[in-house]
């Protein structure tokens, strides 16, 4: 579980109340943090996760603006600049791509080119992944393609607790940070700690424990792994299934760690395959325990393909529990 | 020294028949002609009537989200104004405009029951896949159009938005490389006052959105966008500018969204209720009804006619849409590059196997055969 600070009692929350709480608290706690995007004040969010915030903070703080991704992206780098502390809103991170050199090239790169002057603390959060057929240009994973940038961090949780905990150390983290949350989630429901707490980047967490193979995954797909890791305990193979929680920075020692009991690893990413970060990950483990490997590592991503429309080719073309499964029996060729 | 005028400028507004039937005759003179007006009639309730039926469609899950047209149906006249072979570059809320332009009804509904194939443009037909990220199918709008000068088709390429898209960075590039580089390029912008649930006046602190052209040396008008009459003159003066000398126009068509953003939204919880009773009135289907049958072009008997042939239409498109077969998973790997690379070879050979429902390893295959021999 989640390091709890001044966390208390638990209950059963949905994903989107667990996000809705950790910006509520950050804003009143803090004065400076504001939230910023498209349909976020009036209309209650895109997707009702900031449901009631303007109600609550007013339209100064909870901003709506004009189609412009790229403007208020820049915008918000601006006051983050100046000591402000934005919460960015991307209705779908696939429409971060007309902002990408706000985000990509501008707000990781300002405190390292103004030889640590301007820090740019914003948070852009918002939906990536495949929504459900929603066709290829709204389906995007920005993980693989934005991680490759220095200077950000990126945390992508799979559960309501580990989305409270997370969302609340990214508006606190004094560096940028990409935050990925699922549309495919925001209704799914768990055990969330009532007021404050955070849950520390860089710190994978361990959601199954076994001797057969390492499982590691972030984000929606840790859900397929803990649904094959419940299909192969039936057959009598465990697994190790690491969430990750954040890709920048990636807890690279878990999964060494893990792989020097089990010596078999399997990489599952919802994104392409190429240059993906169950690539990175791998690359990670053939340099630090290659000794340690019993079998080649898999990968268990996207085809490499555009995300289909169709519902029954968007259902062939993601990972899921069969797959994981097919994988992990593969290597242990059983 | 004293201060002088460094610009000044104007936008015109044409409107030819409004919502009180008043008819200008003059400025309709060359324009739509009687048996064009009737023909666009016929049209529009056609429109009107499959946005309901696609409306149902979803409602009753057999389609998935879909963006309602209802009372933007006038934008079909810019088709009329247009030949074949000109291009059109479209958002999402212009179906009235593709259809008359070429594009089968049954694309659009594929489109959104969720297949490619909806954007698999027949040949011959001059229309571009829909685009949903907002505001970056202008800028292909104006290389389009600098194609057709490049290669002297004579062609002219007309690209849809919304009132929101004009605040994305894009469209101001879009106007000004056409401007700048004369590509034959119309701009037509259906101003419906709302962006999802944010109003004009919170997206843009300008009076018209037709003044945005102005900044980029564009010809800018703005015309009641439900006056089929109005939308049709403005169109052809662009276009025949376009064609003529690569002038680029800014077209700014009032109009209203009279339905939700899409199937997933609900405007009652944003919308003044009687802001959507006066829009009501000016509904440019009602508008046209009245007009011609005052003219004695139109009657209760050809009324019956239209809504029986397009219900009779519709039905069929429906049944030709939800009768494809479910596209294949080849699909996805045949059109991801202009050949099939080995290594997506492989993948499409392996997705087979699973979509057998046997795994891509096939290890209980092996075994299985293992076992025989
Ligand atoms: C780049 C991008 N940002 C956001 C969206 C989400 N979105 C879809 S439609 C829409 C509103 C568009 O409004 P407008 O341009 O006025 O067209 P209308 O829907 O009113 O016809 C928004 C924000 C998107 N599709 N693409
Ligand atoms: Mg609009």
């Amino acid at each position: 579980m989640p390091a709890t600070a001044a966390a208390t009692d638990t209950r059963t929350i949905t994903f989107r109340e667990a996000l809705r709480e950790a910006m509520v608290g950050e804003m009143r706690r803090d004065e400076r943090v504001f939230l910023i995007g498209e349909e976020v004040a009036q209309y209650n969010g895109a997707y009702k996760v900031s449901q009631g915030m303007l109600d609550e903070f007013g339209p100064k703080r909870i901003i709506d603006t004009p189609i412009s991704e790229s403007g208020f992206s820049g915008l918000a780098l601006g006051a983050a600049m100046c000591g402000l502390r934005p919460i960015v809103e991307f209705m779908s991170w696939s429409f971060s791509l007309v902002a990408a050199d706000q985000i990509l090239n501008n707000a990781p790169k300002m405190l390292y080119m103004s030889g640590g002057q301007w820090g740019a603390p914003v948070v852009f959060r918002g939906n990536d992944g495949a929504g459900g057929q929603l066709g290829s240009t709204h389906s995007w994973c920005v993980e693989a393609l934005y991680s490759n940038v220095p200077g950000l961090k990126m945390a992508i949780p799979s559960n309501p607790a580990d989305a409270k905990g997370l969302l609340t150390t990214a508006i606190r983290d004094d560096d940028p940070v990409f935050f990925l949350e699922s549309e495919r989630m925001l209704s799914d429901t768990g055990p969330v700690p009532e007021g404050d707490y955070t849950v520390p980047f860089g710190a994978a967490a361990l959601r199954r424990e076994g001797t057969d193979c390492t499982l590691v995954s972030f984000g929606r797909p840790v859900n397929f792994c803990l649904e094959a890791c419940d299909a192969l305990e039936a057959d009598g193979i465990t697994c190790d299934l690491l969430d990750m929680r954040t890709i920048r920075p990636l807890d690279a020692e878990s999964i060494v760690e893990s792989l020097k009991k089990t010596n078999r690893i399997v990489v599952v990413d919802q994104s392409w395959p190429f240059a993906s970060i169950a690539s990175e990950v791998i690359a990670q483990v053939c340099e630090r325990a290659f000794d340690w490997l019993d079998a080649a590592p898999r990968r268990v991503n996207t085809d490499d393909v555009p995300t289909p429309y169709a519902k029954n080719l968007e259902a062939a073309y993601l990972p899921n529990a069969d797959k994981i499964v097919a994988a992990v029996r593969s290597l242990l060729g059983r | 020294m004293p201060k002088r005028v460094a610009y000044t400028a104007k936008i015109e507004f044409i409107q030819i028949l409004d919502e009180n039937g008043r008819f200008d005759a003059a400025l309709a003179e060359g324009g739509l002609a009687d048996e064009q007006a009737v023909a666009l009639l016929e049209h529009l309730i056609l429109c009107r009537h499959y946005d309901e039926i696609a409306f149902k469609l979803q409602r009753s899950g057999r389609m998935g989200t879909y963006p309602q047209n209802k009372g933007q149906e006038a934008i079909a006249a810019t088709a009329l104004a247009v030949t074949r072979d000109d291009w059109m570059v479209p958002c999402y809320r212009e179906n009235p405009a593709l259809f008359l332009h070429g594009l089968p009804m049954e694309h659009i509904l594929l489109h959104w029951m969720g297949d490619e194939r909806g954007n698999q443009i027949p040949e011959g037909v001059n229309v571009m896949p829909i685009s949903i990220p907002i505001g970056t199918h202008m800028l292909h709008a104006a290389g389009i159009a600098w194609a057709q000068r490049l290669r002297q088709t004579g062609n002219v390429a007309l690209t849809y938005f919304g009132d929101g898209a004009t605040s994305e960075g894009d469209f101001h590039e879009a106007m000004n490389f056409a401007t700048v580089m004369r590509a034959p390029c119309v701009f037509l912008c259906q101003n419906n006052q709302w962006a999802i649930s944010v109003p004009r006046e919170k997206q843009m602190a300008s009076e018209t959105v037709a003044q945005k052209g102005l900044a980029y040396g564009a010809e800018c008008v703005q015309v009641d966008g439900n006056d089929v009459y109005a939308v049709y003159h403005a169109t052809k003066a662009a276009v025949d500018r376009a064609r003529a000398d690569g002038t680029v126009t800014l077209i700014e068509c009032l109009t209203y969204r009279l339905g939700d953003h899409t199937t997933a939204d609900d405007a009652r919880r944003y919308r003044d209720p009687k802001e959507l009773e006066a829009w009501t009135k000016r509904d440019p289907i009602l508008r046209l009804r009245t007009h011609l049958t005052a003219k004695g072009l139109w009657d209760d008997a050809k009324e019956a006619a239209a809504q029986d042939a397009a219900k009779e239409r519709v039905a069929r498109v429906v049944k030709n849409a939800e009768g494809i077969a479910k596209p294949s998973t080849d699909d996805i790997f045949d059109y991801t590059f202009a050949t099939l690379p080995d290594g997506l070879r492989a993948q499409k050979e392996s997705m087979r196997t699973h979509s057998l429902a046997l795994e891509p390893g096939q290890e209980t295959l092996r075994r299985a055969e293992a076992q025989h021999a």
